[in-house]
């Protein structure tokens, strides 16, 4: 967060800040992370200016604190997404989303033939490509494309 | 999981497929054994598939072993709802070996990490066919003294064929040069130009079935289904382009060979038959080498 310029969305007190949200993502990152039946006061900027991705999102969400396997769900539509943690207005951690190597549990895999949508299988992917986010089933060897992304 | 399983041909690394090519070609020499004996292996078909079927029990038979299982899933407990995973525990509790066909993709790897012995996929849906893939590589082997720089012509339904897309895996160790000949509903999925462009493979497209075959070593034909086609109208269109007719053979190099999962319907002409360029009846028989080398090498004889 830069503090000389003026915010595009109003900074919060406590809680986390999720920038660098590729702009067409945005509400599939909201529906996600559940934010659409979340109690906690949620603000979202959608195609702000940003250099890295042309058009960005940023959602800021009072006084809530991620897990690591939640912010592992956004990897896979948002790779590029900056986690901030403010206390007191200041941001006190930085995480960085870093798309897995291996994805287990997470993602439905997108083939209706596909046994892990058969019968009771954990399903386990192997990241192929980083950006966009592309991934190969263990068991049916199909590819589920970023688009197709589905979270269990 | 037990590494033993063939599930994909990926499971084979390149010395690994050499490895069982030689041994098919020692039970070419001598098929009748007793390796197997004593052994019981399960043949598990959850679909029909009476070719497969039979090469798997002809290679086990002669190898001295003794076979349980069902033929298709209606003679199974599969019609009382017993899942896959249960009847695979089950059965191989019984057994030293499984072969599997089965029409889910993706059940193969599944049943070889719930088994307690090696797994053989003889088919998971449209995924993956090994044993298919080491009857062709074989052949290709045989016919042409080497795996190594070929050029290898695939033609037909490049987009459904499990055979086509393993035979390209399998291929890729050796320095190929694919050239892909099928209409634009059928050409070759993406994920195989990924793999190509990867590994740099050299590969060629086409939708013309013409004189490009002279430069062919080892042409595989794959049938064109109607039921792949959304529009019949577009299946109208394409379904006489895609076939091999003698007089195509004319100017096509000694060594070329014909090569053909079957069955075959239409997409080669009967007259190519006798061409002693057609390769495929001796395929098949090649199948049933090619599996006992797998099945020696899954249980280590």
């Amino acid at each position: 967060m830069n503090a000389k310029k003026e915010l595009q969305v109003s900074a919060i007190e406590n809680g986390t800040v999720i920038d660098h949200i590729p702009a067409e993502y945005l509400f599939q990152v909201i529906n996600i992370l559940g934010l659409d039946n979340c109690n906690n006061s949620v603000t979202f900027g959608n195609n702000l200016e940003s250099k890295l991705l042309g058009k960005k999102a940023i959602i800021k969400i009072a006084d809530k604190f991620f897990e690591d396997d939640e912010i592992n769900k956004i990897s896979l539509i948002a790779p590029h997404a900056k986690l901030n943690i403010i206390r007191n207005y200041q941001v006190v951690e930085k995480k960085i989303v870093e798309s897995p190597d291996k994805v287990i549990g997470i993602a439905k895999c997108m083939n209706p033939k596909c046994i892990t949508n058969v019968e009771a299988v954990t399903t386990r992917f192997k990241v192929i490509e980083k950006t966009p986010i592309t991934l190969k089933c263990h068991y049916c060897e199909k590819i589920t494309d970023h688009k197709h992304i589905e979270i269990i | 999981m037990d590494n033993k399983s063939l599930v994909s041909i990926d499971d084979y690394t390149k010395e690994e497929i050499l490895e069982v090519l030689a041994r098919a070609a020692e039970f070419e020499k001598n098929p009748n054994c007793n390796l197997l004996e004593g052994k019981v292996v399960a043949s598990l078909f959850f679909e029909p598939s009476t070719r497969t079927r039979l090469s798997f029990e002809t290679a086990i038979s002669r190898m001295g072993g003794k076979i349980v299982g069902f033929t298709d899933s209606s003679s199974s407990s599969v019609t009382k709802g017993e899942t896959l995973k249960d009847t695979t525990k089950m059965v191989s509790n019984y057994c030293d070996l499984v072969v599997m066909r089965h029409p889910i993709e993706g059940s193969a790897r599944y049943a070889s990490e719930v088994s307690d012995v090696p797994v053989i996929n003889a088919g998971d849906g449209a995924n993956q066919h090994p044993t298919q893939t080491m009857l062709d590589l074989y052949s290709i082997f045989k016919t042409q003294g080497t795996l190594e720089n070929l050029n290898i012509f695939m033609v037909g339904d490049l987009k459904y064929g499990r055979t086509v897309h393993s035979l390209l895996m399998a291929m890729s160790h050796f320095n190929p040069t694919f050239h892909f000949i099928a209409p634009k509903e059928l050409e070759i999925p993406l994920a195989y130009k990924i793999f190509m462009n990867k590994n740099n493979i050299k590969y060629h497209e086409h939708t013309e079935f013409n004189d490009i075959i002279n430069d062919a070593d080892i042409l595989y034909m794959t049938r064109v289904q109607r039921e792949r086609f959304a529009d019949p109208l577009e299946y109208e269109k394409v379904k006489n382009v895609y076939i091999l007719k003698n007089d195509m053979l004319e100017n096509t190099r000694d060594n070329l060979r014909i090569l053909h999962p079957l069955p075959r319907v239409n997409e080669i002409a009967v007259d190519v038959d006798e061409n002693p360029k057609a390769y495929y009846f001796q395929q098949a028989l090649n199948g049933v080498y090619a599996r006992q080398a797998i099945i020696a090498k899954a249980l280590d004889l």
